[in-house]
């Protein structure tokens, strides 16, 4: 029996979660080892013809990062579901959407025309928008449907396994194909990352009050942050609370507070929701009974893009998924 | 046909329940759109519960907690303020219309008031119609 098969795809996403199973530097000797990597657009060159030409379940393992936003996303992950024994959601965007997802405030109209014809810089007289079927001279050209909605992976095809993260840390990759390889993989549908929250592994955690308040919302770019004291006691939005742990606190150790790539801990579903209440509850809690309606309006005022900022990366994997269209 | 409003009502165990129940005593008279889930304190409800019932069809979401200073744990409903103010900001950020989320303050001896409430509010929503968030689930070209 060969060594087990194993592919990679990306979909709606910058290429990041690609360059994370680089960053395995010399582990990535191991993997290439003990697999085979049957399928991989960005470093290898087999092709769709390939992947077809398998038989059903061939592919031991897939991982496919990105978001899933077009016909041709939605037609590959559908090909490589039905080769693959087991398929790993890989990154943040394909777990919960994404950056990209934060799209789904918006519609495919909006962003399409935006981009080809408003734009300052676009010159396009006659406001030509990229169609699915154009005729030339030489016959018809296509181009896959963009999609109204951002979608994560698990909206799109069945999926065993979450590895989250923006990209997935080295340490979390290693620990999955492990547990892949020796056969101790956790029940389907675990994420493969702590269930606890990030504070509970922060450094800063021990540097948090007794009774944590924040006067007002501070933004990263208005205070010179202090890298030794808890973000929130300082005033600036952190999603540690509401965020899954494993990431090793990178955003962190950079000075930079959390936003949330992890996705939600265990049990919660929307992500942004319980954030939100977080936030809200500790926000002017100091005296809070002599402050007014219109006060606690001026405070709200501080969150200058709630949603934006709440569903950074969870947008398409909440309860509301996507902005009213009408 | 046309359809009723529903309308999912949060009430607080100690002040506005207790409305409610005076509402009842008292026969008010309330139209039946309306549901009452009942939670310890005001400041329980949390944000993601609120767009559960909207997930799940309620055109309107009212919650009622006892007035500022009255809390039974002191101060809760302060927390219920920022929680249901911040989150109408953000539901408009999804255009949900911001009627469709009010908050109100109800104490143990405000049935009528709670009569008032919850009728205006059945009205202005029946005005809007049914939340139909079907557009995240069908793609919509």
């Amino acid at each position: 029996m060969g060594k087990p098969k194993v592919a990679f795809y990306w979909c709606a996403s910058c290429g990041g979660c690609e360059e994370a199973v680089v960053d395995l530097a010399e582990d990535i000797l191991t993997v290439v080892d003990a697999v085979d990597i049957v399928f991989w657009p960005v470093a290898m060159d087999f092709k769709k013809k390939d992947v077809q030409a398998m038989d059903d379940g061939a592919i031991a393992v897939s991982f496919i990062n990105g978001a899933v936003r077009t016909d041709e996303q939605v037609e590959m992950v559908e090909l490589l579901r039905k080769k693959s024994g087991l398929v790993v959601a890989f990154g943040a965007c394909a777990h919960i959407g994404g950056i990209p997802g934060l799209a789904n405030f918006s519609n495919s109209k909006e962003i399409l025309n935006t981009l080809y014809r408003d734009l300052d810089t676009v010159d396009n007289k006659e406001g030509v928008i990229p169609q699915t079927r154009t005729k030339v001279k030489s016959g018809e050209v296509t181009l896959p449907r963009f999609h109204n909605t951002v979608k994560t992976l698990d909206q799109v095809i069945d999926v065993d396994y979450y590895l989250p993260g923006c990209a997935p840390p080295p340490d979390l990759i290693m620990g999955a194909i492990n547990a892949i390889l020796k056969g101790e993989l956790p029940p389907k549908g675990s994420v493969l990352a702590p269930e606890k929250s990030l504070c509970d592994s922060c450094r800063l955690n021990k540097t948090k009050p007794e009774k944590l308040t924040m006067k007002e919302i501070k933004r990263p770019h208005e205070i010179k942050i202090d890298p030794d004291l808890c973000f929130l006691a300082q005033g600036l939005i952190c999603l540690g609370p509401a965020t899954r742990s494993g990431c090793g606190e990178r955003c962190i150790n950079a000075n930079m507070p959390c936003r949330g790539c992890f996705g939600p801990v265990g049990n919660v579903v929307d992500h942004g929701a319980k954030i939100l209440s977080s936030i809200a509850s500790i926000l002017g809690m100091e005296n809070e009974e002599a402050v007014t309606e219109e006060e606690v309006d001026i405070l709200l005022d501080g969150i200058v893009d709630p949603g934006g900022l709440f569903y950074m990366y969870s947008l398409p994997s909440s309860l509301l998924k996507r902005k009213k269209s009408d | 046909m046309k359809k009723d409003p529903k309308i999912i009502v949060f009430c607080c165990n100690w002040c506005s329940y207790a409305g409610a129940d005076n509402a009842g005593v008292a026969k008010v008279q309330i139209k039946p759109h309306f549901r009452i889930i009942r939670t310890m304190c005001s400041s329980r409800i949390d944000p993601e519960l609120i767009i559960e019932a909207f997930k799940k069809g309620a055109w309107g979401v009212l919650v009622l907690g006892c007035h500022p200073g009255d809390c039974h744990y002191k101060n809760g409903n302060y927390k219920t303020l920022r929680k249901v103010k911040l989150l109408k900001r953000m539901l408009a950020q999804f255009g949900i219309e911001d009627d469709r989320l009010r908050l109100d303050w109800v104490s143990s001896n405000e049935g009528e008031k709670f009569g008032k409430v919850v009728n205006k509010m059945i009205d202005d929503i029946e005005k809007l119609g049914p939340l139909d968030l079907s557009y995240a689930e069908t793609e919509v070209e």
